[in-house]
């Protein structure tokens, strides 16, 4: 394999896993985390100006090229705030040093296992990917050791191993409805080869596929009634993990729909997929909009909220056509950067008020100004409130879809503003009223909490044009 | 010839299937992990005869594995396992054995209507073991939904992912099948260390919101 861009993304993260899972030293090896993780933006990066050559295992194009580049800039700046929770974790002893070795090589790990997702030409190979990006995050999950971590962690293994075995099971069948055109072999799992001939595939069988791809990688994008390990795994697990879970390990589950999405609108007699994942969009986000008033505990409070947008993602891609694929990558994006800051913010809070429970802390900006006013930053922007990204892509899904469904939009509008009524309830008790807890001031770094939402309010009111041109590009090949 | 070959390789996924059914209404723990080491070596004989007639010798290896790792080693762990946490009672069963064998009949029914209406174009040898294969998979969710036991779980588990490995060496010629065969291997090996070291004796229900609300602290 010759060393470019394309398997830089990959080499990197796996070289650095080995190297972090040799090193003591949680300072050292913390910095290191960064810079390895720093490597892979950059490389990420450079696939923009130079585009290295598909083979029939790794392939680059407009689509993957977006969803590589915000997973490995999410994947930086949750290094950069893992290094300072690490740290605070380490100091109050819930983590024990021996632990952050393991934790900061599953880490790269699990950069390295989304990269391979995201850059397989294979969809065999995508799946194993897929696979190994659960395993990893099974294991830091239940890092704490704690019986409700461990109970998170085997309940996200149980479904998530489900939900892989039933999108393995759609795997074959895929490749069964290819092979009388493709031939045997190899040729009849590649992408490439797939997409030029979907239209000559048996049309019963994908449909079939589709319907066990939906309902496996869904379990993974955490779309009800498949998301009952996503809240558990995102309380219990450290929070850069939920960082990572919220605004990466979800997108990538949907990049691997969206590519059979890809294949079964290309095939005329096959059915429509827009309309299965309009709807499953739309339960997830009415469910888990209403899941959002009795939640005690910050982090599962966050984790609904995940289950919302990813809800209100599938739908805008389900409802297709280029604005709405269009809305739907913007808010995608917007979500991740949105959502990642968030869990900054929360992990800290956590820290400095010595539990989640949502009852025991209070006053935020009076205790904590500088975390508090970042937490409510955070809300306003994830609750969809003008002039931040996510209003904007919210906007953008509505408006772009309403001439079509008025009535489904009708639906998503109402548990927007519900959702946003249930997160306003409990930022009110968290951020303002009479101060509780503990008031010691917080060793944070607000960097990349305060960069991810920097981009967000300059994204509500500015985008720039070549990003709007590749995103439409890619609006436009998601058809 | 190629009759002799079809019949056995469908004698083979038949039986498959009533492993599947006979997993369901163990209710002893024991009886379970032999039945699951039964089924796992005919898994073993469907994958060899299956390399055997499609000349694909890779397919030998994801046989022995299924022989090795699945129909010995597993057995032998869940056993010890089995001892260490004093779970050789006799299993809690949700559904009782005739509702759950007249639901494992639907599902195998549903599944051969599905899969055959589908293939009707693929060749026989290959749609056939679709069929059974997609009526383990189902028989395998069956029975972790039905079990509460964190062990019966994982035997649920492992027969759905037989299937899997069945549907996989029946699709001729499909790449990367021993990859894949390894890294579910890889997969229940985590499983298994997984309940030997935690001690998890329960599945977590997941219906029962209100055993979770008090789990989490959800209601304060």
């Amino acid at each position: 394999m010759t060393i470019d861009a394309l398997s830089g993304v990959l080499v990197i993260p796996a070289l650095s896993a080995c190297v972090l899972a040799a090193l003591p030293g949680y300072r050292l090896t913390s910095v290191l985390n960064v810079v390895a993780a720093l490597l892979t933006l950059l490389t990420a990066l450079s696939l923009f100006v130079v585009e290295p050559a598909s083979g029939s295992y790794l392939l680059v194009d407009d689509l993957n090229k977006v969803f590589i580049v915000l997973t490995t800039f999410v994947a930086f700046t949750t290094s950069v705030f893992s290094a300072s929770y690490i740290g605070h974790e380490i100091e109050i002893g819930r983590l024990k040093p021996g632990y952050v070795r393991f934790y900061h090589a599953m880490y790269q790990l699990l950069m390295f296992a989304m990269n391979l997702a995201l850059v397989a030409n294979n969809i065999g190979l995508m799946w194993v990917a897929i696979e190994l990006a659960t395993l990893t995050t099974v294991l830091m999950v239940g890092i704490y050791r704690t019986h409700e971590a461990l109970e998170a962690a085997w309940k996200y293994f149980i479904l998530g191993s489900v939900g892989i075995a039933l999108a393995l099971f759609g795997t074959i069948l895929v490749y069964m409805a290819a092979r009388p055109v493709t031939g045997e072999g190899l040729d009849a799992m590649v992408w490439t080869v797939l997409i030029t001939q979907a239209a000559k595939f048996d049309p019963a069988l994908l449909d079939v596929a589709f319907v066990f791809l939906l309902l496996g990688y869904g379990t993974k994008v955490g779309l009800a009634p498949l998301h009952a390990w996503l809240p558990d795994a995102h309380a219990e697990g450290p929070t850069p993990i939920s960082a990572v879970l919220s605004g990466l390990l979800l997108n990538v589950a949907l990049y691997a729909l969206l590519r059979f999405k890809m294949l079964l609108a290309l095939n005329p007699a096959a059915i429509a997929p827009g309309p299965l994942m309009a709807i499953m969009g739309l339960i997830s986000c009415v469910f888990a909009a209403f899941m959002l008033y009795r939640r005690r505990d910050i982090k599962r409070m966050f984790a609904y909220s995940s289950i919302e947008h990813m809800g209100i993602i599938v739908f805008a891609f389900g409802m297709g056509g280029p604005l709405a694929n269009f809305a739907g990558l913007l808010h995608m994006s917007m979500h991740s950067l949105t959502k990642s800051a968030i869990f900054f913010a929360v992990g800290h809070i956590a820290q400095v008020k010595g539990t989640q429970k949502i009852a025991d802390m209070g006053g935020l900006t009076v205790t904590h100004p500088v975390l508090g006013w970042g937490l409510v930053l955070g809300v306003v922007a994830i609750a969809g409130l003008p002039p931040l990204g996510i209003f904007m892509s919210e906007f953008l899904v509505v408006s772009s879809t309403f001439s079509r469904q008025p009535w489904l939009v009708m639906i998503l509008v109402f548990a927007i503003l519900v959702a946003l009524g249930g997160l306003f309830l409990r930022l009110n008790t968290i951020a303002f009223g009479e101060p509780r807890g503990p008031t010691a001031p917080a060793e944070a770094s607000y960097v990349p909490m305060f960069a991810h939402l920097a981009i967000v309010f300059v994204a509500g009111i500015y985008l720039p044009p070549p990003l709007v041109s590749g995103f439409q590009n890619v609006a436009r090949l998601l058809g | 010839m190629p009759a002799l070959v079809f019949d056995i390789a469908h004698l083979l996924a038949g039986s498959l299937v009533v492993m599947s059914f006979v997993q369901l209404y163990q209710d002893r723990l024991s009886a379970l992990i032999n039945v699951f080491a039964v089924h796992a070596l005919v898994l073993a004989l469907s994958v060899a005869w299956q390399a055997f007639a499609q000349g694909a010798p890779h397919l030998y290896i994801t046989a022995a594995i299924a022989l090795v790792f699945k129909a010995i080693i597993i057995p032998v762990a869940l056993r010890r396992i089995m001892v260490q946490l004093g779970i050789h009672r006799e299993i809690e069963v949700v559904v009782g054995v005739g509702p759950a064998m007249l639901l494992g009949i639907g599902l195998v029914a549903l599944a051969m209507v599905v899969m055959l209406r589908v293939t009707a174009e693929a060749d026989p040898l290959a749609r056939e073991d679709l069929a059974f294969a997609l009526s383990v998979v189902l028989l395998g969710l069956l029975m972790m939904v039905t079990r509460r036991n964190a062990v019966s779980q994982v035997i649920g588990f492992m027969s759905l992912e037989n299937g899997l490995v069945l549907a996989a060496t029946g699709a001729k010629g499909m790449p990367l099948v021993v990859e894949i065969s390894v890294a579910f291997s890889v997969l229940i090996a985590f499983i298994v260390i997984g309940i030997f070291l935690f001690r998890i004796r329960e599945r977590f229900d997941t219906v029962d919101m209100q055993a979770l609300d008090k789990f989490r602290g959800e209601r304060r």
